[in-house]
C-alpha cells in the first residue's frame, strides 16, 4: 500500500445538545445555582453525547475516498476535525502536507466585494499566498466562467455564479489532500460536472481526495474506497460499491406494523432476478421487487400500484397491476400474499426511490401508499446522463464535399 | 505531484508561539485588514472622511466641555486646552473603536470560524490593526494641524512612539481577550459598550489627571490613563512622561498580552462548537 497521507486514529468527539450558557446574565446565576445546591455533574453527563466513537481509518496517498451516512452520523464532524476546526475529544489525527478543506463554497465571501476581490480573500483564507493567487487569477475566473462579472459586486451574483467562484477558488488551491463536503448540491448540472472533472484531475495529478456526499452516484464514481458511517460509529468500510449498496440497503427500513389500513405493503426488497438481496445495480440490468402484502380485514379486489422516483422526486415511471389489464387480488383477514414485480432498469446512472401502493380500482380508493419503500442505486459504465438509457449509438459518415 | 511532506500527527495542536503563527499567516492577516477597510470605505459615501468623523467628534466634545469648564471658573480659555485635547482624543478614538470591532471579531466572523481553519488570532488582531490604519490617518491630519497652529516637532516626541505602542498593545491584548469572552458570552459585547462608553470619565482624555483632584491616583490606576496623560505631557507640556507610571503602562501592555495569547490558544479549540 502506498504512503497514508491521512490517518485518522480512534478518533472520539463528545458534543453537548441543549442549553450552553451563552451568556453572562445566565451563567453567573447558574453558577451561584450550583454552588448552593451542589454540584450536578450528573445531569450534565446526560445531555452529553459521541458525535464520533472511536472512529479509525487510514487514507493512502493519492487515494479517493468517500465519507457517507444518513444526517447526524458523523460524517461533517470527521471533515471538520481533519481541518482542524473541530478538535477531537480522544484520539489523534495524521495529514500528510497541505490540506484544504472544501466545507463552504465562498467562504469569507463578502457581498460588498467584486468578484476579483473575493478571489484574493477566499484565496488567502484557504492558504495561498497572494502571488499565486495573482499566478492563477486568470485560470480560476476561467474556470468559473465570470470573465465578464468579475470586477460586480458578488452581491449581484446569482447564487449559481457564486457556487462556481467559490469552487473556482478552493479547486486551485492545489493541495496534498482535499477534503470535500456536499458541493456538488450546487450549481447546475454542466458545473457539477466540471467539479466533478476537476477532482478527477486533482487525484490523477498525486493528491489524496476525501469526499462527503450524498450524492452516493458521485461517490461511487469518484471513490475507490469508502466509509460508512453511523451515529458516529463505523459500520462499514471497503470498496465503494460495497459500502454504497449498504448503505441503501439500510435506507430501506422495513416496514412498520402499525400502519392502520386494511391492506397493507409490509415490506419490499430489490432483488435481482435470480433472487439475491441488492440495491446497487447497472443500467440496463433486470430487477425483481418483491412485495409483500397483509390484510387486517377482508377485502375484495385491489391492485399493486408502482412508482419510481428520481433523487429529485420526480415520478419517472408508474404503473399499477390494474392498468396492465392484470386481475386483481383478494385477501381476507389475516392472509398474506406476495408480488414479484419485474422491472428493466432502462435508467440513467442516480439514485431512485420506490414507491408502492395498493388501491382499488374501480373507485381508485387507496388503501395504502408508500412513497419511500426501497431505494435503488443504477450505476452505468458507459458516461451517460439523464433519468432514461436510450442506449445510444453513434455512425459517423464519411466525409464529403459538395 | 508526488509530495515527500512528512506526515504531522496532530497539525492543528498550537506547536509555535501564537505570534510566531501570525507572522506565518501575514499575508491572511494583511487580506483581512484590506477587507474590513475596503468594506467600510466602499459602504459610505463619505470614504476616507469617515476615519477622520469619530476622532473629529470626540475632539469637538472635549473642546466643547473644557470651554464650558473655563467660562464656569471665570478663566480664559486657553489654545492650549485644545491641542491638548485634540492630541489625546485621536488616541481615544482608535482605542474605543479597535475595543469594539475587535471583540465581535470572531462573532462576526463566525461563518469562518466554522468552516475554515484559520489561526484565529488573526481576527481580533486584524480589527484592531485596521481600526489603527484609520488611526494613522487621522495622527497624519492631526499633526498637520498641529503644525498650522504653530507647534514644532521637539525630541521630545521619541516619547510618542513608546506610548502608542504601549496602546496597541493593550487594545490587541484586550481585544483577543474579550474577541474570545463574547463568543461564548454574547453579552459581554454590551458590558464593552457600557465599559468603553463611560471609560472616557475615567482617563485623562478631555481633563489633565490632576483636574481629577484627590481621585488623580486612581485615575492612573486604569492601565491607558499614563498613556494618554504622557501623550498630554510630551506635546502640550514639553515634559517626559511620568516614569514610574510609564513602567506601570508598559508592565500592563506586555502582561495583557502575554496573558491573551495563552488563554486565546487555550480557548480557541472550542471556538467552533460554542459559537
Amino acid at each position: 500500500m502506498a504512503d497514508v497521507a491521512l490517518s485518522v486514529r480512534n478518533v472520539s468527539k463528545k458534543f453537548r445538545r441543549g442549553e450552553v450558557y451563552d451568556s453572562l446574565r445566565d451563567l453567573i446565576p447558574a453558577l451561584a445555582g450550583r454552588l448552593t445546591k451542589g454540584a450536578k455533574s450528573g445531569s450534565l453527563g446526560e445531555r452529553e453525547f459521541w458525535a464520533l466513537n472511536d472512529v479509525s481509518f487510514d487514507v493512502a496517498q493519492g487515494e479517493a475516498f468517500g465519507v457517507i451516512g444518513h444526517n447526524g452520523a458523523g460524517k461533517s464532524t470527521v471533515l471538520k476535525i481533519l481541518s482542524g476546526i473541530l478538535r477531537p475529544t480522544k484520539g489523534e489525527i495524521a495529514v500528510r502536507g497541505r490540506l484544504s478543506a472544501l466545507i463552504e463554497v465562498g467562504a469569507g465571501f463578502h457581498p460588498d466585494l467584486t468578484g476579483r476581490e473575493n478571489v484574493f480573500l477566499s484565496g488567502s483564507i484557504l492558504g495561498m499566498s497572494r502571488a499565486e493567487v495573482r499566478r492563477r487569477f486568470d485560470e480560476i475566473v476561467a474556470f468559473a466562467g465570470l470573465e465578464e462579472a468579475i470586477d460586480t459586486p458578488v452581491k449581484r451574483y446569482s447564487s449559481g455564479m457564486f457556487a462556481r467562484l467559490g469552487f473556482a477558488v478552493a479547486a486551485h488551491v492545489d493541495p496534498d489532500v482535499l477534503i470535500v463536503d456536499e458541493i456538488l448540491s450546487v450549481g447546475d448540472l454542466t458545473f457539477q460536472r466540471r467539479c466533478i472533472e476537476r477532482m478527477h484531475e486533482v487525484i490523477n495529478r498525486g493528491s489524496t481526495v476525501l469526499f462527503v456526499s450524498h450524492n452516493l452516484q458521485a461517490v461511487a464514481d469518484l471513490c475507490q474506497r469508502c466509509v460508512l458511517l453511523k451515529k458516529g460509529n463505523i459500520l462499514k468500510i471497503g470498496p465503494s460499491d460495497e459500502v454504497v449498496r449498504s448503505y441503501t440497503d439500510s435506507l430501506q427500513e422495513r416496514r412498520r406494523v402499525d400502519v392502520d389500513a386494511d391492506v397493507v405493503v409490509e415490506s419490499v426488497t430489490t432483488r435481482t432476478p435470480a433472487g439475491e438481496d441488492r440495491a446497487f445495480f447497472k443500467a440496463g440490468e433486470p430487477i425483481a421487487l418483491d412485495v409483500n402484502v397483509v390484510a387486517r380485514k377482508d377485502v375484495d379486489k385491489f391492485g399493486v400500484v408502482i412508482d419510481w422516483f428520481d433523487d429529485r422526486v420526480w415520478n419517472v415511471f408508474n404503473t399499477s397491476s390494474s392498468r396492465l389489464g392484470l386481475a386483481p387480488l383478494s385477501l381476507r383477514a389475516g392472509e398474506r400474499t406476495s408480488v414479484r414485480i419485474n422491472l428493466q432498469l432502462n435508467c440513467g446512472p442516480g439514485m431512485y426511490r420506490v414507491g408502492l401502493g395498493l388501491v382499488r380500482p374501480q373507485d381508485q380508493f387507496v388503501y395504502d401508499t408508500w412513497p419511500a419503500a426501497a431505494s435503488v442505486l443504477v450505476t452505468s459504465d458507459i458516461d451517460i446522463k439523464g433519468v432514461a438509457n436510450l442506449y445510444p449509438e453513434f455512425k459517423f459518415g464519411a466525409v464529403t464535399r459538395e | 505531484m508526488t509530495t515527500t511532506a512528512e506526515l504531522r500527527v496532530n497539525p492543528y495542536e498550537h506547536g509555535r508561539w501564537w505570534m510566531l503563527r501570525l507572522y506565518d499567516n501575514r499575508e491572511l492577516l494583511y487580506t483581512l485588514v484590506w477587507r474590513e477597510l475596503k468594506i467600510r470605505y466602499k459602504q459610505s459615501v463619505m470614504g476616507a472622511a469617515w476615519a477622520l468623523l469619530m476622532p473629529m467628534l470626540i475632539v469637538a466634545a472635549g473642546v466643547t466641555v473644557r470651554i464650558a469648564m473655563a467660562i464656569s471658573a471665570g478663566k480664559p480659555v486657553a489654545w492650549q486646552d485644545a491641542t491638548s485635547v485634540a492630541v489625546r482624543g485621536v488616541p481615544w478614538a482608535f482605542l474605543v473603536a479597535a475595543i469594539r470591532f475587535s471583540s465581535v471579531s470572531l462573532i462576526s466572523n463566525a461563518n469562518l470560524v466554522t468552516k475554515v481553519y484559520l489561526t484565529r488570532e488573526v481576527f481580533p488582531i486584524a480589527s484592531v490593526l485596521a481600526q489603527f490604519a484609520d488611526f494613522l490617518l487621522s495622527t497624519a491630519v492631526l499633526f498637520i494641524l498641529l503644525f498650522a497652529t504653530g507647534t514644532r516637532p521637539e525630541w521630545l516626541w521619541f516619547w510618542l512612539p513608546v506610548l502608542i505602542a504601549q496602546l496597541l498593545m493593550i487594545t490587541a491584548g484586550a481585544g483577543m481577550l474579550l474577541s474570545a469572552a463574547s463568543l461564548f458570552f454574547r453579552d459581554v459585547k454590551y458590558l464593552v459598550e457600557v465599559i468603553m462608553t463611560f471609560g472616557i470619565f475615567f482617563t485623562p482624555v478631555f481633563l489633565e489627571a490632576h483636574d481629577f483632584g484627590r481621585w488623580q491616583k486612581s485615575v492612573m490606576l486604569n492601565p491607558v490613563a499614563p498613556i494618554f496623560q504622557g501623550i498630554g505631557d510630551v506635546i502640550v507640556h514639553h515634559q517626559a512622561p511620568d516614569p514610574l507610571w510609564t513602567l506601570y503602562s508598559t508592565a500592563w501592555a506586555i502582561g495583557l498580552l502575554a496573558i491573551a495569547g495563552p488563554v486565546f490558544d487555550a480557548a480557541e479549540p472550542y471556538f467552533a462548537e460554542s459559537i
